[in-house]
């Protein structure tokens, strides 16, 4: 896993975590809506800002099947990947 | 729990104040300018870009600065300016009435309280810097999900129910420049029949030309006073040449006299009555005119309702916004109280010195009136020192400079788009 994708992520999710504590102490498995304690509407906002931020687009099922961190960073990385290649 | 059938009218007393005026946020600013008649009107330059005829307006000053303390980062991702003035003169006013805002992660919710907080033209901004364009753009997959609690007509009852957690009614209304004045009203009774122990009542309108622009097509503000703002609210003038648009918020705790006595709270006033009617577009009355006879009706049953008489009535914060009606609104008021203008109570236009704040007006405006009863002054209505001959026999009556006087009684009333009308009578508290 590249850090600096994990962080931006963490950074993305900032102001929509209502566990500023939790966020943290996060870790690839700590839930967004669970663990964070970000609203589920909220979790659009996030992917939204995730698209900008890597220059990705994320397709609506992709988008949900993002519950935890990791799954966020694995979608990147995917996605960065295929960019690359 | 409320006895819902008990049958006896409860009493509603005011134990809060907030207000986000153009000429000062919070009572005690609000106050000192309303003494010194200082005006909140100033050039908006964005006006004049974008070729109003009027570019100058009231707008609320140094909120941005203090977003902080009051919003965590997420409100504010999903909250436009309606919504950020509304909250913050309840949150004002909820904390001048002694209480404290809960923690978020608190699950107690306050079943007695409720809000309504209406505004003119809600989440029009929103509408106009994102929903519109983004949507044009083929990008409503971007808008991301706070679109809706921004533009919905309940935006500001919404966000505040959250944040003071809110368990009674909460909801918005609207009824054009009678917005802040109606929602006083629909608190009021709420609480008067028992439904409800408190209530946030008022109004809140944004600073945004989309706001503002409907108005400037219209010929009603006036765009002669460019280049003196403070002269440009001129209302009662000779040469008023129509209003000047503001903005804000202004909001009342209701509460019924024994929950306020219970928790020993502070008392400014007791809402003795609050009356709302229409005149159906009908004997003079249009979208944009005032029937009169609704308006005499609308202010003589809020007198009865309040159980008082006429003579009793010390003062007057009228509508009067500085175009054609105002000569029309004194003689309405004269008609209704069954006095000659020389008889007529004290009577001043807060909008002079803040604009017409829209659907914030009235309860502004509101706000004005229970401070001046509270203060024991009232204040002077400026930019009028050349009456209109119309109203030159109201001349001993219409208030210039602020007078320092206990009153006891004042007469607060709005009118709107639609022929709508409302009206409140506040007492002082012994």
């Amino acid at each position: 896993m590249n850090k600096e994708t994990f962080s931006k992520i963490i950074e993305i999710a900032k102001p929509f975590a209502k566990n500023k504590e939790a966020l943290e102490s996060a870790t690839l498995e700590s839930s967004f809506l669970k663990d964070l304690e970000v609203s589920s509407a909220r979790l659009v906002d996030i992917i939204l800002d995730l698209e900008d931020a890597f220059d990705v687009e994320v397709e609506d099922e992709e988008a949900n099947n993002v519950n935890t961190v990791g799954d966020a960073v694995a979608l990147i990385e995917r996605k960065l990947a295929v960019a690359a290649a | 729990m409320l006895d819902q059938t008990e049958q006896v009218k409860k009493r509603v007393v005011v134990t809060g104040l907030g207000v986000v005026a153009p000429n000062g946020h919070g009572v005690n600013d609000f106050e000192r300018a309303l003494r010194a008649g200082i005006s909140g009107i100033r050039k908006v330059p964005e006006l004049e870009k974008l070729n109003f005829r009027c570019q100058v307006g009231g707008v609320p000053e140094g909120i941005d600065e203090k977003l902080s303390s009051y919003f965590t980062e997420e409100d504010l991702l999903a909250m436009n300016q309606a919504m950020i003035f509304g909250a913050i003169a309840s949150i004002d006013a909820w904390r001048d009435g002694g209480l404290s805002v809960p923690e978020r992660n608190s699950d107690e919710v306050h079943w007695d309280t409720g809000c309504v907080l209406g505004s003119g033209l809600s989440g029009i901004d929103t509408i106009a810097s994102r929903l519109v364009p983004m949507i044009n753009a083929c990008k409503v997959r971007r808008m991301g999900s706070s679109i809706v609690e921004q533009t919905m007509a309940s935006s500001i009852s919404a966000k505040l129910s959250g944040l003071l957690a809110l368990g009674n009614q909460v909801t918005s209304n609207s009824s054009a420049c009678n917005t802040g004045t109606e929602a006083i009203h629909d608190g009021f009774y709420h609480i008067r029949n028992g439904q409800a122990e408190r209530m946030l009542v008022g109004g809140a309108e944004a600073s945004s030309p989309y706001v503002w622009g409907g108005f400037d097509s219209m010929r009603v503000l006036n765009a002669s006073s460019n280049e003196a703002p403070e002269k440009a609210s001129r209302p009662m003038s000779a040469t008023a040449g129509g209003f000047v648009p503001g903005s804000g918020a202004g909001v009342l705790l209701l509460e019924n006299l024994e929950s306020a006595r219970q928790r020993g709270a502070k008392i400014y006033a007791e809402l003795l009555s609050a009356k709302v009617n229409c005149g159906g577009h009908r004997n003079g009355g249009s979208m944009t005119a005032p029937n009169s006879e609704s308006v005499v009706r609308c202010i003589q049953s809020a007198v009865e309702e309040a159980g008082v008489k006429t003579q009793e009535i010390d003062a007057i914060n009228g509508h009067l916004t500085a175009t054609m009606a105002d000569p029309l609104e004194l003689r309405n008021w004269s008609r209704a109280l069954e006095v000659t203008p020389e008889q007529l109570p004290y009577i001043q236009s807060t909008k002079s010195l803040i604009g017409h704040c829209l659907g914030a007006a009235g309860s502004i405006e509101a706000v004005a009136t229970v401070l001046e009863l509270q203060g024991g002054f009232f204040h002077g209505s400026v930019n009028c020192e050349d009456l209109h001959p119309e109203v030159e026999s109201f001349a001993n009556r219409i208030v210039q400079r602020t007078v320092e006087k206990p009153l006891r009684l004042i007469a607060k009333a709005s009118f709107g788009f639609g022929d709508v009308n409302g009206c409140l009578l506040f007492k002082k508290w012994d």
